[in-house]
């Protein structure tokens, strides 16, 4: 089983509105079934299982099986994967010169 | 006599031949092993090392015993901590025996002192680099990146 | 005091959520345990039983420690081998860390007593249940079928 998605599948997952919401809901409350997150949105059961198959392959979504049932899981890895490769470096140089202006700001008030 | 030994099984969904390909061909080993190349003509009697990225040997030692795909012995000596490196000469056994379609792969690693730093340094070591190797053979990635990581 | 101690870690791709599921919910223990449930509320206090399929205990306890997604301390005795059940009970604990995109898993089963013999058989059987557990999450099928 390939872990390693293409981007484009990526963002193509993330490009549905109804899919964002799937991962919103995950996000609240983690381990759902897909009766749980039918339950949440205006959707057939069938398009909600064709969304969660492409969140599945981009691997945003894992899941457990349980019976006849499945958990469904978010998986943060892929977007921490783009939060490394584009914002990472830049946060701590943002930090550190916003620090020493607020430092000069403090200074010139005393 | 004093000895500290760790020992570490776990069992992956592989062949014995393509576990002992992934344990002793250097491209392969860089990939599990944080970038280490583990080098060796793999005879008994050959030396052994293993190399960073940047051509550092950070251990080095000889082939004891070499029965692909089944046992492999090296004795092995940390060349980059003075103090590890004090400590001597380690022997490390690893051996894969078939487990239905699974190998059960065992790693033992000791070295003839009471309270070894060396024991204690490969025992974090082990697992991480093993998890690597089964999570990369099984699924194509490996599990960890970084050495020391943490978030 | 006289104590026998199996330790293990492992690291595993998963998040912390699906892989505290997968430790407490026994239709999920099933699948990676060669069919045994660990059942519990895994409420501190509650009791904690692993089962053979038939449902018959294997092991029974007490929940010691629990903090999900993080920690969890079993109360561990075998109820079926009286040499193992003579030891008295053990304690098992678990301990999950986030380490980048995966867990590290820290077992860590001990009994009171030396050279225990359960401690022993134990010893042979958590790498093969936690190598399924590994590959099920991290590849969706186990690695040993079978004992």
């Amino acid at each position: 089983m390939a872990k390693h998605p293409d981007t484009d599948l990526l963002f193509k997952a993330l490009a549905d509105p109804s899919r964002r919401k799937l991962l919103d809901l995950l996000h609240a409350h983690d381990g759902r079934t897909l009766t749980e997150l039918c339950n949440h949105l205006d959707m057939t059961r069938q398009a909600v299982t064709q969304h969660l198959e492409l969140l599945e392959a981009a691997n945003l979504v894992a899941t457990l099986r349980r019976g006849r049932e499945k958990l469904h899981f978010l998986n943060p890895v892929p977007l921490q994967e783009i939060y490394e490769r584009w914002i990472a470096k830049f946060e701590k140089p943002r930090l550190k010169a916003l620090s020493e202006l607020k430092e000069r700001l403090e200074k010139t008030d005393s | 006599m004093a000895r500290s030994t760790c020992v570490y099984v776990t069992y992956i969904r592989t062949t014995p031949e393509k576990l002992w390909s992934a344990l002793t061909d250097p491209k392969f080993t860089e990939q599990y092993w944080f970038g280490m190349r583990s080098e060796s003509p793999w005879k008994a009697g050959s030396p052994w090392k293993l190399v960073t990225g940047a051509g550092e040997v950070l251990d080095s030692g000889e082939i004891v015993e070499s029965d692909p795909p089944r046992r492999l012995v090296i004795r092995w000596q940390n060349q980059w901590n003075p103090e590890l490196k004090a400590e001597g000469v380690s022997l490390c056994t690893m051996e894969l025996e078939p487990h239905g379609t699974a190998v059960k792969l065992t790693v033992t690693h000791s070295i003839e002192r009471d309270g070894s730093k060396f024991i204690v340094s490969v025992s974090g070591g082990w697992p991480k680099v093993i998890s690597n190797l089964k999570s990369l053979l099984e699924t194509g990635s490996v599990v960890l990146q970084d050495y020391e990581r943490k978030h | 005091m006289a104590r026998s101690t199996f330790d293990y870690v492992t690291y595993i791709r998963v998040t912390p959520e699906r892989l505290w599921q997968a430790l407490t919910d026994a239709s999920i223990t099933q699948q990676y345990w060669f069919g045994m449930r660990s059942e519990s509320r895994w409420a501190v206090g509650s009791s904690w039983q692993l089962s053979f399929p038939d449902g018959r205990a294997c092991d029974t306890g007490e929940i010691v420690e629990a903090e999900p997604l993080r920690r969890l301390a079993i109360r561990w005795q075998n109820v079926v081998n009286p040499e193992f059940e003579a030891e008295g009970a053990g304690q098992c604990t678990m301990e999950l860390e986030t380490s980048g995109p995966a867990v590290k898993l820290t077992l860590t089963h001990s009994v009171d007593c030396e050279r225990s013999k359960y401690i022993a058989a134990a010893s042979g059987v958590w790498p093969k249940v936690l190598a399924n557990l590994k590959s099920l999450l991290e590849s969706g099928s186990v690695v040993l079928e079978s004992y």
